[in-house]
């Protein structure tokens, strides 16, 4: 029997492939670097992910800081230049017709398109079907603009609706959605008129006001107090359910990303290390750095207090200028302590995402064929 | 136990802002043993980190103490002059982590040389005296001696706190104060700070303030739990009996906001509304507006305090 690896399908149902996408930022080298014939360096920001996502999934893209989640969702959107791979795309109804120009390249039978085939000028209409929900509150809405003309704007970009009543009803309509009612009290406000939960609402609402398909939502609850959280995850359930979403949820909480995801897939270092059903991956996770993720995470039991357990992990996360060698985890893996026989293996070659278990993959050597 | 180390007494701090007093701390008390961790939970803009800049008195202007008393080791700190309390308190007796500390390292000088100057300041060390208790300092926290040669920009985000955490353990308080510590740092990094914490905690016999928004967090330390809201202690009690049984609508409310990593996956629950303006807060009890079991008498009169079991303190008119 061979082993499963892991590759991305395109079904009827699916939304999104991403297929072995790698992007590489370049280091600005100095004039001097140059002369000297010093060699280009880059930031491995994401290094070969691959992952499907089904039509009405909420998909959870989880990891630590600078494990490339928020360039993955940024590259859907073509926000940044791709070195590699492809992101397939099953359009909405809305833009078919950008869907029949001759140069759009099809990935599947069923109607998936590469994201990347489209002209530039022709992509306007995906930056209305595929919104992002930025990481940060704060920073993500201007100061100086009333909640009116912040929600205002994707409508001018996109050309929708001419007439000021007309705004004003949308506007109105997408407040009254995300709970900011009566409406004509929050419109003329500033945001720093709102509470931080509010002013995810608003975000919130700016994302659905074009009536996306897809919804990129970068750690939507994070800067927010735990108290408010689950009213903000609640009102986003709630809106996927009735407006059809799909969602890509990206988190560092796995706490969190199990109550509200069908699928997560653990990132680190750009890859993919582990992926499959969101409780049993939290509840069972198999590879060394899911696991020590989980054991890091604190809960509300005070008898905690007396415990103090060392983490399963050594080290810290490398610069992704540096990629360790082999499997990229191996200078932090504890694993290798009880499996020094793997050590030689683990340092020269990269392991593969492999299916352990049905639609449950983890990319270590501990699981793989060697 | 054993003799308190820090009482706190109806403690008010105010800000005298053009809009009005906000009363970001009214009426707090609470106590704490040598030893002995408190953790002080709550959401956004209650008054944590107010009460906490009281207790070493680095209240920003215009906020001022303005009444109850701060007893520490005997005395009444709110009755030091500045000098007094310059001298014999802030870094020795009392240590503060400030929230986002890490950014409040100087660029431009080496971490051993920031905690050198401590030893040079307070104590009158050289200093190459001041640079081996760095070193000491840094070994303690989990990091290599030789770092303190590093700048801060060479040290990673969770070095950094370590180094704020070394320079608060310097000169050996037996009271440490840290304002959501780890705020903006990754889970990996935040249990290994929260490990250095219990560490601190058991093998110096440390004090330490634990200032949180999120209560899993204030779980892995804290022996005693105070929950602020709007500006005053709800909830207080020993830990144990306030995450096991706890009686505040307001309480009930955070705990059953926190996704947890196992069981049955139930609604998570959240607390409607915003919190309180501090200028004006609502009459009868603050949390009234906000409160499923809210009566009457909740919007009319300020709830007292309650001993709802041996060492379990609540404010609520539930329970009076
Ligand atoms: N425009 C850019 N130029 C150079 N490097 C970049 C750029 N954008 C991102 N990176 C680098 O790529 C890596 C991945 O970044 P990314 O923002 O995707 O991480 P993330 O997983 O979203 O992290 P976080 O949880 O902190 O948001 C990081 O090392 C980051 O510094
Ligand atoms: N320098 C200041 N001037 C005026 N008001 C302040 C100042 N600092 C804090 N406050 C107010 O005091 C209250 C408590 O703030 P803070 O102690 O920072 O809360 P927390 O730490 O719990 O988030 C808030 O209403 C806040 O706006
Ligand atoms: S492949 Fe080897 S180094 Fe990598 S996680 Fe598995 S055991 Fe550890
Ligand atoms: S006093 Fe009344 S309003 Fe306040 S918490 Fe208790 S029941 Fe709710
Ligand atoms: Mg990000
Ligand atoms: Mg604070």
């Amino acid at each position: 029997m061979g082993e499963n690896i892991y590759k991305p399908v395109y079904s009827k149902d699916t939304k999104l492939v991403v297929s072995d996408l790698k992007v590489y930022f370049p280091i600005r080298r100095s004039f001097i670097d140059v002369l000297r014939g010093k060699p280009r360096l880059y930031v491995k920001a994401v290094d070969g992910v691959s992952f499907d996502v089904k039509e009405g999934e909420v998909f959870a893209l989880a990891g630590e800081s600078g494990c490339g989640k928020t360039t993955t969702g940024k590259s859907i959107l073509r926000l940044n230049e791709i070195t590699e791979g492809s992101i397939g795309y099953l359009p909405s109804k809305k833009i078919e017709n950008v869907v029949k120009l001759p140069m759009v390249k099809k990935l599947s039978e069923h109607g998936h398109i590469d994201l990347y085939s489209i002209p530039d000028k022709y992509f306007k209409p995906f930056r209305q079907d595929i919104q992002m929900i930025w990481q940060d509150p704060f920073g993500s809405l201007n100061p100086r603009r009333t909640i009116f003309e912040i929600l205002e704007e994707p409508l001018d970009i996109h050309g929708i609706s001419s007439t000021k009543e007309e705004r004003t009803e949308i506007i109105a309509k997408a407040l009254e959605e995300v709970k900011l009612t009566p409406p004509e009290e929050f419109m003329w406000r500033y945001p720093h008129m709102l509470s931080g939960g509010q002013r995810q609402r608003v975000v919130i609402s700016r994302a659905l006001i074009l009536k996306p398909s897809l919804v990129i939502a970068d750690e939507p609850v994070s800067m927010l107090d735990v108290s408010i959280r689950a009213e903000i995850l609640q009102l986003m359930m709630d809106l996927k359910k009735r407006l059809g979403l799909t969602y890509i949820f990206i988190t560092h909480d796995l706490a969190l990303a199990r109550y509200i995801s069908n699928r997560i897939a653990v990132m680190y270092l750009g890859k993919i290390v582990e992926m499959g059903d969101a409780r049993k991956v939290v509840e069972d996770p198999y590879h060394p750095y899911t696991k020590a993720l989980v054991e890091a995470i604190p809960e509300p039991d005070p008898q905690r207090r007396f415990i103090i357990k060392e983490l399963p992990i050594k080290g810290e996360v490398p610069s992704p200028i540096n990629v360790p060698s082999g499997c990229r985890f191996h200078p932090r893996c504890i694993a290798l302590d009880k499996h020094p026989e793997l050590a030689e293996l683990c340092k020269t070659k990269e392991p593969p995402l492999i299916e352990v278990a049905p639609g449950r993959y983890v990319a270590c050597w501990l699981y793989a064929k060697k | 136990m054993s003799e308190p180390l820090l009482q706190v007494r109806n403690l008010k701090t105010y800000f005298y802002t053009l809009k009005g007093v906000v009363k970001a701390v009214d009426d707090v008390s609470f106590e704490l043993n040598r030893g002995e961790s408190l953790g002080i939970a709550g959401e956004s803009g209650c008054g944590k980190s107010t009460l906490a800049f009281s207790l070493i008195r680095l209240v920003p202007p215009p906020g001022k103490i303005a009444g109850g008393s701060i007893i520490f080791q005997g005395r009444d700190i709110t009755k030091l002059s500045e000098e007094e309390f310059r001298r014999e308190v802030r870094w020795q007796g009392i240590s503060m982590v400030f929230q986002g500390a890490m950014n409040v390292l100087n660029p431009v000088y080496t971490v051993g040389d920031q905690i050198a100057e401590l030893f040079m300041v307070h104590k009158g060390y050289t200093k190459q005296e001041g640079l081996k208790e760095a070193e000491r300092l840094l070994q303690m926290v989990g990091i290599d001696p030789r770092r303190v040669k590093s700048y801060p920009f060479e040290l990673s985000g969770g070095m950094k706190q370590r180094v704020v955490i070394a320079m608060a353990l310097a000169l050996s308080p037996p009271l440490v104060i840290a304002d959501e510590p780890t705020t903006a740092l990754d889970v990996v990094v935040q249990a290994q700070i929260m490990n250095l914490l219990k560490k601190l905690k058991q093998e110096l016999k440390t004090s330490i303030i634990l200032i949180s928004h999120d209560l899993s967090l204030i779980a892995e330390l804290a022996d005693k739990v105070a929950i602020m809201y709007g500006g005053k202690i709800v909830e207080y009690g020993q830990s144990d009996l306030v995450y096991n049984n706890p009686q505040h609508p307001y309480t009930k409310g955070l705990l059953g906001s926190i996704p947890r990593l196992r069981g049955e996956i139930k609604d998570l629950t959240w607390i409607p509304g915003t919190p309180p303006d501090l200028i004006n807060p609502p009459p009868g009890c603050r949390f009234h507006p906000r409160c499923p079991y809210a009566m009457d008498k909740c919007k009319k009169e300020e709830p007292p305090i309650i001993e709802v079991e041996k060492g379990h303190y609540v404010a609520c008119w539930l329970y009076a």
